[in-house]
Protein backbone atom coordinates (compact mmCIF):
# COMPACT_ATOMS: atom_id res chain seq x y z
CA UNK A 1 0.00 0.00 0.00
CA UNK A 2 1.47 3.38 -0.93
CA UNK A 3 1.01 6.58 1.01
CA UNK A 4 -1.90 7.77 -1.09
CA UNK A 5 -3.90 4.59 -0.53
CA UNK A 6 -3.16 4.65 3.18
CA UNK A 7 -4.47 8.21 3.43
CA UNK A 8 -7.58 7.28 1.52
CA UNK A 9 -8.22 4.30 3.76
CA UNK A 10 -7.79 6.25 6.98
CA UNK A 11 -9.85 9.11 5.58
CA UNK A 12 -12.64 6.63 4.98
CA UNK A 13 -12.72 5.47 8.58
CA UNK A 14 -12.70 9.04 9.87
CA UNK A 15 -15.64 9.88 7.65
CA UNK A 16 -17.49 6.82 8.94
CA UNK A 17 -16.82 7.80 12.54
CA UNK A 18 -17.94 11.37 11.92
CA UNK A 19 -21.07 10.17 10.16
CA UNK A 20 -21.89 7.89 13.08
CA UNK A 21 -21.35 10.61 15.67
CA UNK A 22 -23.37 13.10 13.66
CA UNK A 23 -26.24 10.64 13.65
CA UNK A 24 -26.22 10.08 9.91
CA UNK A 25 -25.97 6.36 10.42
CA UNK A 26 -28.95 4.93 12.24
CA UNK A 27 -28.04 4.54 15.92
CA UNK A 28 -29.55 1.04 16.09
CA UNK A 29 -27.03 -0.05 13.53
CA UNK A 30 -24.07 1.66 15.13
CA UNK A 31 -24.99 0.36 18.58
CA UNK A 32 -25.16 -3.21 17.42
CA UNK A 33 -21.79 -3.00 15.71
CA UNK A 34 -19.54 -0.76 17.73
CA UNK A 35 -18.65 -0.99 21.37
CA UNK A 36 -18.24 2.61 22.52
CA UNK A 37 -14.82 2.32 24.15
CA UNK A 38 -14.57 6.03 24.91
CA UNK A 39 -17.82 5.99 26.85
CA UNK A 40 -16.68 2.95 28.83
CA UNK A 41 -13.38 4.69 29.64
CA UNK A 42 -15.18 7.72 31.08
CA UNK A 43 -14.59 8.37 34.77
CA UNK A 44 -17.56 10.62 35.47
CA UNK A 45 -21.09 11.33 34.32
CA UNK A 46 -19.94 14.31 32.25
CA UNK A 47 -17.15 12.38 30.54
CA UNK A 48 -19.55 9.60 29.62
CA UNK A 49 -22.15 12.03 28.27
CA UNK A 50 -19.46 13.71 26.15
CA UNK A 51 -18.19 10.36 24.85
CA UNK A 52 -21.75 9.53 23.80
CA UNK A 53 -21.89 12.71 21.80
CA UNK A 54 -23.93 14.87 24.19
CA UNK A 55 -23.07 18.15 25.87
CA UNK A 56 -24.46 17.99 29.40
CA UNK A 57 -27.07 16.02 31.28
CA UNK A 58 -29.81 17.55 33.41
CA UNK A 59 -31.35 15.95 36.46
CA UNK A 60 -34.93 14.87 35.87
CA UNK A 61 -37.71 13.54 38.09
CA UNK A 62 -38.99 11.49 35.16
CA UNK A 63 -35.99 9.19 35.46
CA UNK A 64 -36.05 6.83 38.39
CA UNK A 65 -34.59 3.65 39.79
CA UNK A 66 -36.50 0.47 40.31
CA UNK A 67 -35.46 -2.09 42.90
CA UNK A 68 -32.08 -0.44 43.55
CA UNK A 69 -31.10 -0.98 47.20
CA UNK A 70 -30.02 1.73 49.67
CA UNK A 71 -27.49 -0.63 51.17
CA UNK A 72 -25.89 -3.46 49.23
CA UNK A 73 -24.38 -6.18 51.39
CA UNK A 74 -22.40 -7.63 48.53
CA UNK A 75 -20.89 -5.19 46.04
CA UNK A 76 -20.34 -7.97 43.51
CA UNK A 77 -24.06 -8.30 42.86
CA UNK A 78 -26.11 -5.13 43.15
CA UNK A 79 -29.49 -5.22 41.42
CA UNK A 80 -30.14 -1.97 39.55
CA UNK A 81 -33.13 -1.13 37.43
CA UNK A 82 -33.87 2.16 35.74
CA UNK A 83 -36.98 3.54 34.13
CA UNK A 84 -37.80 6.66 32.16
CA UNK A 85 -41.09 8.48 31.69
CA UNK A 86 -39.61 10.88 29.16
CA UNK A 87 -41.15 10.55 25.70
CA UNK A 88 -38.86 9.37 22.90
CA UNK A 89 -36.44 7.67 25.26
CA UNK A 90 -33.72 6.25 23.05
CA UNK A 91 -31.35 4.73 25.53
CA UNK A 92 -30.83 4.11 29.23
CA UNK A 93 -27.36 3.83 30.75
CA UNK A 94 -26.30 2.82 34.23
CA UNK A 95 -23.23 4.41 35.80
CA UNK A 96 -21.42 3.78 39.06
CA UNK A 97 -19.42 6.90 39.89
CA UNK A 98 -16.59 5.38 41.92
CA UNK A 99 -15.94 2.30 39.83
CA UNK A 100 -12.69 2.28 37.80
CA UNK A 101 -14.86 2.96 34.75
CA UNK A 102 -18.07 4.76 35.54
CA UNK A 103 -20.27 3.33 32.80
CA UNK A 104 -21.67 -0.14 33.43
CA UNK A 105 -24.18 -0.59 30.67
CA UNK A 106 -26.04 1.18 27.91
CA UNK A 107 -29.36 -0.16 26.67
CA UNK A 108 -30.85 1.04 23.41
CA UNK A 109 -34.62 1.14 23.53
CA UNK A 110 -36.32 0.71 20.15
CA UNK A 111 -39.98 1.63 19.54
CA UNK A 112 -42.32 -0.83 21.21
CA UNK A 113 -39.99 -1.59 24.10
CA UNK A 114 -40.74 -0.17 27.53
CA UNK A 115 -38.06 2.27 28.72
CA UNK A 116 -37.39 0.13 31.77
CA UNK A 117 -34.44 -2.21 32.15
CA UNK A 118 -32.90 -4.01 35.05
CA UNK A 119 -29.69 -5.90 35.56
CA UNK A 120 -27.03 -6.45 38.22
CA UNK A 121 -23.78 -4.53 38.56
CA UNK A 122 -20.57 -4.68 40.57
CA UNK A 123 -19.66 -1.84 42.89
CA UNK A 124 -16.16 -1.38 44.29
CA UNK A 125 -17.30 0.82 47.15
CA UNK A 126 -20.11 3.04 48.39
CA UNK A 127 -20.92 5.35 45.52
CA UNK A 128 -23.48 7.38 43.68
CA UNK A 129 -25.17 5.54 40.88
CA UNK A 130 -26.66 7.33 37.90
CA UNK A 131 -29.39 6.37 35.49
CA UNK A 132 -28.67 8.31 32.34
CA UNK A 133 -31.42 8.62 29.76
CA UNK A 134 -31.08 9.86 26.22
CA UNK A 135 -34.39 11.14 24.91
CA UNK A 136 -34.91 13.09 21.70
CA UNK A 137 -31.19 13.84 21.54
CA UNK A 138 -30.97 15.26 25.08
CA UNK A 139 -29.57 13.68 28.22
CA UNK A 140 -31.30 13.37 31.59
CA UNK A 141 -30.25 11.59 34.75
CA UNK A 142 -31.28 10.46 38.19
CA UNK A 143 -28.83 9.87 41.01
CA UNK A 144 -28.93 7.70 44.10
CA UNK A 145 -26.36 6.69 46.70
CA UNK A 146 -25.87 3.00 47.31
CA UNK A 147 -23.85 1.99 50.35
CA UNK A 148 -21.69 -1.07 49.94
CA UNK A 149 -20.59 -3.06 52.95
CA UNK A 150 -18.39 -5.51 50.98
CA UNK A 151 -16.62 -4.44 47.79
CA UNK A 152 -17.05 -6.26 44.51
CA UNK A 153 -13.98 -5.14 42.58
CA UNK A 154 -10.44 -6.29 43.24
CA UNK A 155 -9.92 -9.00 45.73
CA UNK B 1 -19.03 -22.73 23.52
CA UNK B 2 -20.35 -21.07 26.54
CA UNK B 3 -23.19 -22.49 28.59
CA UNK B 4 -26.72 -21.77 27.39
CA UNK B 5 -28.69 -18.79 28.64
CA UNK B 6 -31.86 -19.24 30.57
CA UNK B 7 -34.55 -17.10 29.02
CA UNK B 8 -38.15 -16.64 30.00
CA UNK B 9 -40.58 -14.66 27.88
CA UNK B 10 -44.12 -14.34 29.20
CA UNK B 11 -47.02 -12.45 27.71
CA UNK B 12 -48.57 -10.24 30.39
CA UNK B 13 -51.48 -8.23 29.05
CA UNK B 14 -50.18 -6.75 25.81
CA UNK B 15 -46.53 -6.73 26.89
CA UNK B 16 -43.95 -9.46 26.84
CA UNK B 17 -41.88 -9.74 29.99
CA UNK B 18 -38.41 -11.07 29.17
CA UNK B 19 -35.94 -12.28 31.75
CA UNK B 20 -32.53 -13.56 30.80
CA UNK B 21 -29.85 -15.23 32.89
CA UNK B 22 -26.53 -15.63 31.11
CA UNK B 23 -23.64 -17.82 32.18
CA UNK B 24 -20.48 -15.75 31.97
CA UNK B 25 -17.44 -15.12 34.13
CA UNK B 26 -17.48 -11.29 33.62
CA UNK B 27 -13.86 -10.83 34.69
CA UNK B 28 -13.11 -7.13 35.29
CA UNK B 29 -9.41 -7.02 34.48
CA UNK B 30 -8.79 -5.47 37.92
CA UNK B 31 -8.45 -8.66 39.92
CA UNK B 32 -5.15 -10.43 40.62
CA UNK B 33 -4.69 -14.17 40.90
CA UNK B 34 -2.78 -16.00 43.64
CA UNK B 35 0.54 -15.35 41.86
CA UNK B 36 -0.14 -11.60 41.76
CA UNK B 37 -0.78 -11.48 38.03
CA UNK B 38 -3.67 -9.46 36.74
CA UNK B 39 -6.47 -11.67 35.44
CA UNK B 40 -7.29 -10.30 31.98
CA UNK B 41 -10.68 -8.75 31.43
CA UNK B 42 -13.27 -11.09 29.94
CA UNK B 43 -16.79 -9.80 29.73
CA UNK B 44 -19.86 -9.60 27.53
CA UNK B 45 -19.68 -6.48 25.39
CA UNK B 46 -22.90 -6.50 23.48
CA UNK B 47 -26.28 -8.07 23.90
CA UNK B 48 -29.03 -8.11 21.33
CA UNK B 49 -32.60 -9.36 21.64
CA UNK B 50 -34.89 -9.81 18.67
CA UNK B 51 -38.45 -10.98 18.22
CA UNK B 52 -39.70 -11.99 14.76
CA UNK B 53 -36.54 -10.50 13.30
CA UNK B 54 -37.12 -7.07 14.89
CA UNK B 55 -34.68 -5.79 17.50
CA UNK B 56 -36.44 -5.31 20.82
CA UNK B 57 -33.39 -4.43 22.91
CA UNK B 58 -29.71 -3.94 22.30
CA UNK B 59 -27.14 -3.21 24.93
CA UNK B 60 -23.47 -2.46 25.40
CA UNK B 61 -21.97 -3.70 28.61
CA UNK B 62 -18.78 -2.94 30.48
CA UNK B 63 -16.86 -5.22 32.83
CA UNK B 64 -18.74 -3.92 35.85
CA UNK B 65 -21.81 -6.01 35.12
CA UNK B 66 -22.03 -8.83 37.66
CA UNK B 67 -20.89 -12.38 37.02
CA UNK B 68 -23.64 -14.49 35.43
CA UNK B 69 -25.54 -11.39 34.32
CA UNK B 70 -29.28 -10.99 34.45
CA UNK B 71 -31.37 -8.78 32.25
CA UNK B 72 -35.04 -7.93 32.40
CA UNK B 73 -37.13 -5.81 30.05
CA UNK B 74 -40.57 -5.61 28.44
CA UNK B 75 -41.75 -5.00 24.93
CA UNK B 76 -45.05 -5.02 23.08
CA UNK B 77 -46.18 -6.20 19.68
CA UNK B 78 -45.76 -9.96 19.98
CA UNK B 79 -48.02 -12.92 20.69
CA UNK B 80 -47.79 -16.31 22.38
CA UNK B 81 -45.63 -18.69 20.35
CA UNK B 82 -43.44 -15.98 18.81
CA UNK B 83 -39.72 -16.59 19.20
CA UNK B 84 -37.44 -14.31 21.20
CA UNK B 85 -33.77 -14.67 20.30
CA UNK B 86 -31.06 -13.31 22.58
CA UNK B 87 -27.43 -13.15 21.48
CA UNK B 88 -24.32 -11.90 23.20
CA UNK B 89 -20.73 -11.32 22.12
CA UNK B 90 -17.86 -11.01 24.58
CA UNK B 91 -14.54 -9.18 24.26
CA UNK B 92 -12.82 -12.40 23.11
CA UNK B 93 -15.26 -12.65 20.22
CA UNK B 94 -17.13 -15.61 21.68
CA UNK B 95 -20.82 -15.67 20.88
CA UNK B 96 -23.89 -17.35 22.16
CA UNK B 97 -27.44 -17.27 20.82
CA UNK B 98 -30.48 -18.84 22.41
CA UNK B 99 -34.14 -18.65 21.62
CA UNK B 100 -37.35 -19.23 23.49
CA UNK B 101 -41.03 -19.17 22.54
CA UNK B 102 -43.28 -16.65 24.27
CA UNK B 103 -45.62 -18.31 26.74
CA UNK B 104 -48.84 -17.09 28.31
CA UNK B 105 -48.60 -15.86 31.89
CA UNK B 106 -49.69 -18.56 34.28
Amino acid sequence: MNRRDALKASGGTVVMALAASAGLIKPEFADAQEWNKNAFDGKSLNEVVKAMGGATATESKDVSFVNAPDIAENGAVVPIGATSKIPKTESISILVEKNPSALSATFSIPDGTEPTVSTRVKMGQTSNIYALVKADGKYFYAVKEVKVTLGGCGG
Amino acid sequence: MADPMRIRAQLMGDKVDVRVLMAHEMETGQRKDAAGKVVPAWFIQSVNATCNGKTVLSAQWGPSISKNPTLAFRFSGAKVGDKVVVTWVDNRGEKRADEVAITAAS
